[in-house]
């Protein structure tokens, strides 16, 4: 150990400014990342504690805490913020911003103002999208499917605007990161160099920028059917409810890589790191990303097979939803090939990767399943499609996140979290998490459809473990709120490169990093996992906890600056 | 902030390496916003072309309600815009700040007809009845048509729907585009703007040029054929 590595620099993107007021108008990519981070924080606390609502009343059959109409709206509540408010910028926003523009070793984002920006149209969004509880009803689920969704309350009205508007947030978040990594990169920093999270925020923002503008029209559109009777999707004026729903999947189907591609993102590093080896595969990881981005523009038929599109349509939507499976498997056999020989070190963030590499895979075969014709119609609406995307979202988004969370939180805070707390809370997590939703494919391959609120008695058994999964997924996720929020004030400070990791936030910042990130522009003279090209880090035995930081710590003493 | 090191320009950010670098990033940045326009219009481009597909005499008779001279004179003032912004960048790179102002005034009075002529549009349909779906009424005379003669048409209010939410959407970004153009008058006042620094005019101009071009798009699909 370097003891001197493990003392915060006098003055970091934290304390140089200390107002609220600073906070609030500020233009730093990292203390926007931060304020993300709460904000998405309190969506999923949100969107989570309507989830534990769900599971409460499906724990036995008939009314159980809620009637019908409540338990509609509290599903559809708990989908749309999760979706809109939580995975979507959840990794991008948080990490992305915060780390991104590091790992690039620029000073910051390319549109800083628009960051900012960004974010509060996130917050106004949300916003507007909550207000609809209190006006009332919103009912027929995240993809308030027309003529439905119009024929019923009011609350519709503020849901789609929120969802327009939240969408902008995305589309400038994500212009934002494809300019900066166009235009921002250090010297040396070739497109082969990058880490594979840019690579695969870089696909996501392109689906960001492609598809956001279609939901967007496509929620105007909704809005003004309810608002001014437009009639676009309502049969009665000669519109068409299943053009709504090619134009609502048409974003949705790619906003499911908008979900997903910056956990392969988190995954590839934290591979890499933890296992002390080059991510095996690096190009081909890397453009299964862009490819992955490309072919979800053109899958999103799949979720109509039962809407009456023409067979030849479902066909071809089928075939290329198989395709989709070869770049996502690219990247899965990488993952593997990359601990196969590397040091695999077991700590909290690589416990989460492992997991992603259950959980996920399952949620793809699943998906892959779904795609095939003959099993959708059999398995369309039920348990199975609700458990299959929760394998991939909350299997692969949440936990991605999570390990994310934890492996860049020294980075972040500057603190280090108790690692027991954490090997036990991930540990629930995993074993929350596959009781919650493992039993809802065998409920749903044997018919049990999704969106009722009561059920036959032969479905109780699966939905009792179901509900019991969602509580000690609950309870693990509190523990990690609850560790997270402790080491701020009792952690031990973190030291620079705690992982031993070679991307540049890591080895050319402070931890936490400089207002500025870097006061020299890093000049980038190998990729980002060449372990074996990092003596400085590994030579003389240790894991790379004393790592050297280059400059070395700045703002130790001012006077040498 | 970091305070600008001596001997930079003042419009060159610190997080920056070049005015070169923060222009490319800003007409990159630019460039995509505008992608992200036209598919937030493909849309109703969409619904346009599968509606008219599935209801092609609809079309044709609702499409003889709109007036296509008005149309056509809107086209004229909006391509003529788009001259004079183009023309304004030209003046402010050859650092003629007068000529940038006028260009700019000009496009601005452009885009005010422009959206006279569609405030005559409107309130002329909205006396006849003609309101998107479900509210569309019908009554009397407009423009030498019986209106009575277009209260059956099924289907007939559909194509209003698209007309005015694509037309409204269309002025909306033209009222958007005359804000800016208003701001970017301000600036050049106070001088702003020079050979070396003509960045947000430049990006405005390709809104702009945008705006237009969606508009050649609409009148003839919506007016002409």
């Amino acid at each position: 150990m370097h003891a001197s590595s493990a003392a915060a620099p006098a003055v970091h993107y934290l304390n140089n400014e200390k107002t609220i007021r600073s906070w609030l108008t500020t233009v730093d990519h990292k203390r926007i990342g931060m304020m993300y981070l709460v904000a998405v924080s309190l969506a999923f606390l949100a969107g989570g504690i309507l989830a534990l609502l769900v599971r409460t009343e499906l724990a036995a059959p008939g009314e159980t805490i809620m009637g019908p109409d409540a338990y509609n709206q509290t599903f559809t509540l708990h989908a749309v913020l999760m979706v809109f408010a939580f995975i979507i910028p959840a990794i991008p926003a948080v990490m992305g911003n915060f780390v991104l523009p590091i790992q690039l070793g620029a000073k910051d984002v390319a549109f800083p103002r628009l960051n900012l920006a960004s974010f509060y149209i996130y917050l106004i969004g949300a916003v507007i999208a909550l207000t609809a509880v209190v006006v009332g009803r919103v009912d027929g689920g995240w993809t308030f499917y027309a003529p439905y969704s119009t024929s019923v309350g009011n609350g519709i009205l503020f849901i789609t605007m929120g969802v327009f508007v939240m969408g902008f947030s995305s589309i400038l978040t994500g212009l934002n990161f494809i300019v900066t990594v166009h235009k921002m990169r250090a010297p040396g920093l070739t497109w082969t160099r990058l880490p594979l999270f840019v690579w695969s925020i870089y696909a996501t923002s392109i689906v960001q920028v492609l598809a956001t503008p279609v939901i967007g029209i496509t929620m105007l559109l909704l809005f003004l059917e309810k608002l001014l009777g437009i009639g676009i999707f309502d049969p009665a004026l000669g519109g068409d409810p299943v053009l709504f729903q090619h134009f609502f999947w048409f974003y949705s189907h790619p906003a499911v890589y908008i979900m997903i591609l910056p956990a392969f993102g988190v995954i590839s590093d934290l591979m890499g790191t933890f296992s002390r080896n080059r991510v095996q595969g690096y190009k081909f990881v890397a453009l299964s990303s862009v490819a992955i981005a490309f072919l979800g523009f053109l899958v999103w038929g799949h979720h109509m097979f039962v809407s009456g599109q023409s067979a030849v349509s479902s066909i071809v939507f089928s075939l290329i939803t198989y395709l989709i499976g070869i770049p996502t498997g690219v990247k899965v056999i990488n993952w593997v090939l990359t601990m196969y020989r590397g040091s695999v070190w077991l700590q909290t963030p690589m416990l989460y990767a492992l997991m992603f590499l259950i959980t996920f895979s399952i949620g793809g075969f699943t998906g892959i399943m779904l795609g095939v014709l003959a099993i959708d119609v059999h398995l369309h609406d039920t348990y199975f499609v609700v458990a299959h995307f929760h394998y991939v979202m909350m299997g692969g988004n949440v936990i991605a996140a999570l390990g994310g969370l934890h492996y860049w939180w020294p980075k972040m805070t500057g603190k280090m979290y108790n690692e027991t707390a954490g090997r036990i809370a991930a540990a629930l997590v995993f074993i929350g998490f596959n009781l919650t939703f493992f039993p809802q494919f065998i409920m749903g391959s044997r018919g049990m459809p999704r969106r009722y609120y009561d059920y036959l008695p032969e479905f109780e058994i699966y939905h009792q473990l179901s509900t019991m999964g969602s509580y000690i997924l609950g309870i693990g996720l509190f523990m990690i709120l609850g560790y997270l929020l402790v080491s701020l004030f009792k952690g031990r400070v973190a030291p620079a490169n705690p992982w031993g990791a070679l991307t540049l936030e890591w080895t050319h910042t402070t931890t936490p990093p400089d207002p500025h990130n870097f006061h020299h522009t890093p000049v980038v003279t190998r990729g980002p996992y060449d372990y074996h090209l990092a003596p400085e880090l590994f030579a003389d035995g240790h894991s790379g906890d004393g790592a050297n930081v280059s400059p070395e710590s700045v703002h130790r003493s001012p006077s040498e600056a | 902030m970091a305070q600008p090191a001596a001997g930079q320009p003042a419009h060159l950010k610190h997080y920056f390496v070049s005015s070169d670098q923060q222009f490319d990033a800003a007409k990159m940045g630019m460039w995509l916003f505008l992608i992200t326009e036209i598919l937030l219009f493909s849309g109703m481009f969409v619904a346009y072309t599968v509606y008219r597909v599935w209801h092609p005499e609809v079309f044709e008779a609702a499409s003889d309600l709109l007036d296509w001279k008005l149309g056509g004179i809107n086209t004229l003032v909006l391509l003529g815009s788009s001259f004079t912004v183009a023309y304004g960048i030209q003046r402010i790179q050859r650092g003629d700040r007068k000529g940038l102002i006028i260009n700019l005034l000009l496009t601005l009075l452009c885009a005010a007809i422009f959206m006279g002529i569609k405030y005559v549009e409107y309130s002329g349909k909205f006396e006849a009845g003609i309101f998107p779906g479900g509210n569309f009424a019908p009554v009397g005379d407009y423009h030498g048509h019986d209106m009575a003669n277009y209260a059956d048409i099924l289907f007939l209010p559909q194509f209003f729907s698209i007309y005015f939410v694509m037309t409204g959407i269309h002025g909306f970004h033209v009222l958007v585009g005359m804000g800016v153009f208003t701001w970017l008058v301000i600036r050049s006042f106070k001088g702003d703007f020079s050979p070396e620094y003509y960045t947000p005019i430049e990006l405005t101009g390709l809104y702009w040029h945008l705006v237009d071009i969606i508009w050649i798009f609409l009148f003839p699909l919506l007016y002409l054929i």
